[in-house]
């Protein structure tokens, strides 16, 4: 009897192709759009067209004269059935179809139902709205202004257009390090909006039946329980009557965890109309009325010794949430994760203070391919340190270096209070360096200033916390963030596997049956997964935030590692021993002392069901529900290498470099796969990707002319570097992995570019580093801003 | 996409094409590459009453070369076939320059230069190409056919000079007297971008003397510039670092940008500025290396 290999099953480690993508790259996938309903009708929204209105009028009257239109929904409408209204998932509220005033371009106004979508959006054409233009607030400076008008004037006790005051940390004791620093280094930053524009838009077709009582949706959700929590607390229908099906999922990067007003309305016209109720948002719609991400400015300091040593950090941040707070993120954290900053440096004293502004633009705040604003910390954190190293005279490897938390530290306690628990730092930094080579880029990069080229090299080092809960500290609207798993073993020993997560591209088809052939030495091949249907599923808080791998994908490994308890049992008494004398090896459960006396996996599963033993329970399957003890904190360090062209400002990229630390790799393509893809969306916050507004709150960014993405064309091709330090406390000693390029990456190449710009004195140029930026920085020799400032000190 | 109700119809010959732009009245629209067209149709900025595919037109998918050096471009000719082209390396090196700049390769593959003319974008890249070559247009109609300078042609930001119920069957570049040399350089934020400033450079050598210079800009006005002072600059002159700095003022000169989300109005000049000098440049050191 041979032991089995793992990599043959598919089990941990091995690069099995994904199993999703037989139909994906057959055009099989089935996606909302693809669903067709019996008697399906079709949903089409109006938008605003201004920033901030007062609405006089709304005449529906030629829309509904149209043939073929079923139903016109209006605010009013809405109001009547307590529904124009809704919460947020940061306890505010939001319009669903806009009553008094539209506070954001694109705002949902109205919408049409109909027998095809063609006289939807002809009706909604034939639409009437009477707007009487109030001034447009489009950023925070404006927004804090003293004579600012009030966007929220639907809010008792809002007088002005804060959203919230929030702070954390040690204010004594970093006013006392700053007091006795050496040097203190200062920057404002402004890491500006985007969108993180899934391939597939929003949509949603709500199906009512009267007779049976039940209400199903189909629904681009990234997160299907949350959904059903929320239709049953804010529709009240009872919860059990309630079905939220997840299809498959065209991307998500957080844009498809809110609940969206036309989600809402489409539920409530499928139970007025009994028929179902289809809603395919257009990309204009997406891009200028969904969760979008960043939008936050920076005050920072670093308190320094001169040798180096950071004493302290101080950080005040301006965030800018559009009209209505918005953000999916953990409650009781204002502005997310964002004092999660600095976490992989070894630094006494920090502080941080958040003003969130309401604005007209539109809602949101989603963590987009982000773990709760950590883009934004580990952001600023790398361009701080960048800054300080210049202020210091000193080579930035170094001094990243210097404060890096040592392997022998952990577990490790930050300023800020999380717990980092394991990596090799400097080990990964050593990797990447000798990977680009650093000195010898050095001294290609002196001699090429003298020569009038200018070749720059930025570095970015982080670590993230990855895979809420904690039930302690993360809860969304009060539910804990944990996650679920049900595996269920056939006679054959085939198995089905359910999770509360919701795969979107991140293959769990194909990983979590890697967990499961890891734990039972089933052969991936012989495990399906399925998710994202709320009657099947069990309750899970859904995925986003990297924390898929981390929470369900431990209770994956537990709810197998039950499965093997019972089949323990079974073995025992197929072998004839007591379960104390049955071994286990992959697969294979034989006798203590005689390995040949054995009986497989599949063995047990037939024996659950054709030959159990007297007073066990038939049947092979168990569920877990997982409470991570902690999140998992993976570690990377980027490198860039850019020449910048002096002339246009053009900057092409020459090499990067990617060195991840993510514990153990489930599947080592799939996580290539995703570092590849958050690097590309790194290079597109720092070169062309962000939403703009005019003065009058038109966005800029309504559709991919004007919303860049890059496309294979540009995006440079990228090095990648492995260490593994595993997860002290995960099952199978994983951490999260699909945004740390995303989150760590932009700083990468942002220094890079100013490095290069060093004999110009640049210090910074806000993302996007748009040529014309670039050109003008060097032309003028001083710093752009993408952004007006804000001070609020 | 939802496009407001049109009719189509998809004829099979040139006559009956013309016949239905001459029903339409006005409220007909050519449909070739559609590159330009559908995303209008979508946004609902264009509502015509009937679409005119000419798709099924017979024999206006050709490019040549007359025995005189006239270069020939039909009405369904894509740029695709045009980026592949052996035909304008050997021939015309400012339109093989452009022709794998235009947009993405997907727009590559159904858009055609023509229809681009007709499009009349200020950010067109093959209007400044054949504005750069001089070059014409032949429209036809139930009166016939009538060829029509480039610059005649372009009326203004998204306006020709087509009537109603003619069609636009044919590019016109006209022979090269001398060595045809040039090319052409775009400056976008991403691929498929509008340009934030392009230059169409193309010139006729005889021996290392320029006996006839074009300059086109694009990106940078409210329509395609021809910077013919540019071009005189050059004329009856050797491309020195004088000649080239002087064209490459005059064509900066020309330019009339607009500061927007694309870069100020400064930074555009200076781009067209950047761009001349380094295709002149480029234009002495392959005579250099050939030399």
């Amino acid at each position: 009897m041979t032991a089995l290999d793992e990599i043959k099953i598919g089990g941990l480690g091995a690069s099995r192709r994904r199993v999703e993508d037989n139909r994906f790259i057959r055009g099989k996938g089935t996606y909302i759009d693809d669903i067709v309903l019996p008697g399906m009708l079709h949903m089409e929204i109006l938008r605003s067209p201004v920033a901030h209105a007062r609405i006089r009028s709304i005449d529906t009257s030629k829309a509904w004269e149209i043939p073929g239109v079923r139903l016109v929904l209006t605010g009013d409408m809405m109001a009547t059935r307590n529904l124009a209204w809704m919460p947020t998932l940061s306890y505010d509220t939001q319009a669903v179809l806009a009553t008094d005033k539209v506070r954001f371009q694109g705002q949902e106004v109205a919408c049409v139902i109909a027998d095809d979508p063609y006289i939807a959006k002809d009706a909604c054409e034939a639409i009437v709205v009477d707007y009487e233009p109030l001034p447009a607030i489009v950023n925070p400076t404006q927004a804090m202004a003293p004579d600012a008008p009030l966007i929220r004037d639907d809010k008792e006790n809002q007088a002005d257009n804060i959203a919230f005051h929030w702070q954390v940390g040690d204010k004594e004791g970093t006013d006392r390090a700053f007091a006795e620093a050496d040097v203190i280094s200062k920057i404002s930053l402004h890491y500006p909006r985007s969108h993180p524009s899934p391939i597939e838009c929003c949509g949603s077709i709500a199906d009512f039946d009267r007779a049976t009582g039940k209400l199903t949706v189909y629904l681009t959700t990234q997160a299907p329980h949350i959904v059903r929590a929320a239709v049953a607390m804010v529709a009240e229908l009872p919860e059990h009557m309630i079905r939220i099906v997840s299809p498959d999922i065209g991307g998500g990067f957080g844009n498809k965890v809110p609940v969206y007003p036309g989600y809402v309305m489409s539920i409530l016209a499928s139970i007025l109309l009994e028929r179902p109720v289809k809603w395919i948002e257009d990309r204009t719609g997406n891009l200028i009325s969904t969760g979008f991400g960043r939008d936050v400015y920076l005050d920072g300091e670093l308190a320094l010794r001169r040798d180096g040593r950071i004493l302290a950090v101080r950080m005040h941040t301006t965030s800018d949430h559009g009209a209505f707070f918005g953000d999916a993120q953990p409650s009781k954290f204002k502005i997310g994760l964002m004092h999660s900053a600095f976490s992989c440096y070894d630094i006494p004293y920090a502080y941080l203070s958040a003003t969130g502004v309401y604005t007209n633009k539109a809602p949101g705040g989603v963590a987009y391919r982000c773990s709760f604003r950590v883009t934004e910390a580990m952001f600023f954190q790398e361009r701080m340190i960048e800054a300080a190293a210049s202020d210091l005279g000193m080579d930035p490897a170094e001094l990243r270096r210097i404060n890096l938390v040592r392997d022998d530290d952990f577990p490790h306690r930050t300023a800020w209070g999380f717990l980092t628990d394991s990596g090799q730092y400097g080990r990964c930094l050593d990797v990447a360096l000798e990977a680009i080579g650093y000195e010898e880029f050095r001294r290609q990069q002196a001699q090429a200033r003298e020569a009038g080229r200018l070749l720059g090299i930025g570095i970015s080092t982080m670590t993230e916390p990855l895979g809420a809960g904690n039930s302690r500290e993360y809860d969304i609207l009060g539910i804990k963030m944990f996650d679920s798993a049900e595996l269920r073993v056939h006679l054959t020993g085939r198995a089905i596997l359910r999770t509360g997560a919701r795969t979107q591209g991140q293959g769990h088809e194909t990983t979590w049956a890697q967990i499961v052939a890891h734990e039972l030495g089933i052969p991936a091949d012989d495990v399906l997964v399925e998710e994202g249907d709320t009657d099947t599923a069990p309750f899970g808080m859904g995925t986003y935030a990297s924390r898929s791998t981390p929470v369900a994908g431990a209770a994956v490994a537990m709810a197998a590692r039950k499965v093997r308890a019972k089949a323990r049992k079974l073995a025992a008494h197929l072998l004839e021993v007591s379960e104390e004398d049955v071994e286990w090896e992959l697969g294979r459960f034989h006798v203590r002392g005689a390995p040949d006396r054995g009986v497989t996996i599949q063995e047990c599963a037939m024996a659950a069901y054709a030959n159990m033993p007297d007073g066990l329970e038939p049947g092979l399957e168990a569920s877990a529900y997982y409470d991570p003890p902690n999140l998992t904190w993976p570690f990377a360090c980027y490198v860039v290498t850019v020449e910048v062209d002096p002339e246009t400002g053009v900057w092409d990229v020459l090499n990067v470099v990617a060195v991840d630390d993510c514990g153990v790799r489930i599947n080592p393509m799939v996580v290539e796969g995703q570092i590849m893809g958050g690097l590309t969306e790194a290079y597109a916050m720092a070169s062309m990707q962000f939403i703009t507004f005019d003065a009058e709150g038109n966005c800029i960014g309504s559709n991919f002319m004007d919303y860049l993405l890059p496309t294979a064309w540009e995006t440079p091709g990228f090095e990648l570097h492995e260490v593994v330090t595993p997860c002290p406390h995960h099952p199978i000693g994983a951490k999260g992995v699909g945004e740390c390029a995303t989150v760590g990456g932009p700083a990468a190449f942002v220094n890079a570019v100013l490095d290069a710009l060093k004999p110009f004195g640049v210090r910074n140029i806000d993302m996007p580093l748009l040529p014309d930026r670039v050109h003008e920085a060097i032309s003028r020799r001083r710093d752009v801003s993408g952004a007006p400032p804000v001070r609020t000190d | 996409m939802y496009p407001s109700r049109f009719r189509y119809e998809a004829p099979r010959s040139l006559d009956d094409a013309i016949a239905l732009l001459q029903a339409g009245q006005g409220e007909a629209k050519v449909l070739a590459g559609g590159q330009s067209l559908v995303p209008l149709l979508k946004l609902r900025f264009a509502a015509p009453e009937l679409l005119v595919d000419i798709n099924n037109l017979p024999g206006l998918d050709y490019h040549r070369v007359d025995p005189d050096g006239t270069i020939r471009i039909g009405a369904l000719c894509r740029h695709a076939t045009l980026e592949r082209s052996p035909l304008l390396v050997e021939r015309q090196p400012t339109m093989a320059a452009a022709a794998p700049l235009v947009a993405d390769p997907l727009v590559r593959n159904r858009g055609t230069l023509v229809g681009s003319l007709c499009h009349a974008d200020p950010q067109g890249d093959w209007a400044a190409v054949v504005t750069a070559l001089g070059g014409r247009v032949v429209a036809a109609g139930p009166r016939g056919r009538r060829e029509i300078p480039i610059g005649e042609f372009v009326t203004g930001p998204f306006e020709n000079a087509l009537r109603y119920d003619e069609i636009a069957v044919e590019a016109v570049i006209p022979a090269s007297k001398g060595q045809p040399a040039g090319g052409y350089l775009k400056l976008e934020r991403r691929v498929g971008d509008f340009a934030t400033a392009a230059a169409a450079v193309a010139l006729e050598l005889s021996g290392d003397v320029v006996t006839r210079a074009g300059i086109a800009l694009c990106g940078v006005g409210p329509s395609t510039i021809d910077a013919t002072d540019a071009g005189r600059a050059l004329t009856g002159r050797t491309l020195t670092a004088a000649a080239i700095e002087e064209a490459a003022d005059l064509a900066a000169a020309a330019a009339q940008p607009r500061t927007d989300h694309r870069g100020s109005a400064a930074y555009k000049r200076q781009v067209v500025r950047t761009f001349v000098t380094r295709i002149l440049r480029n234009v002495v050191s392959t005579a250099e290396r050939a030399a």
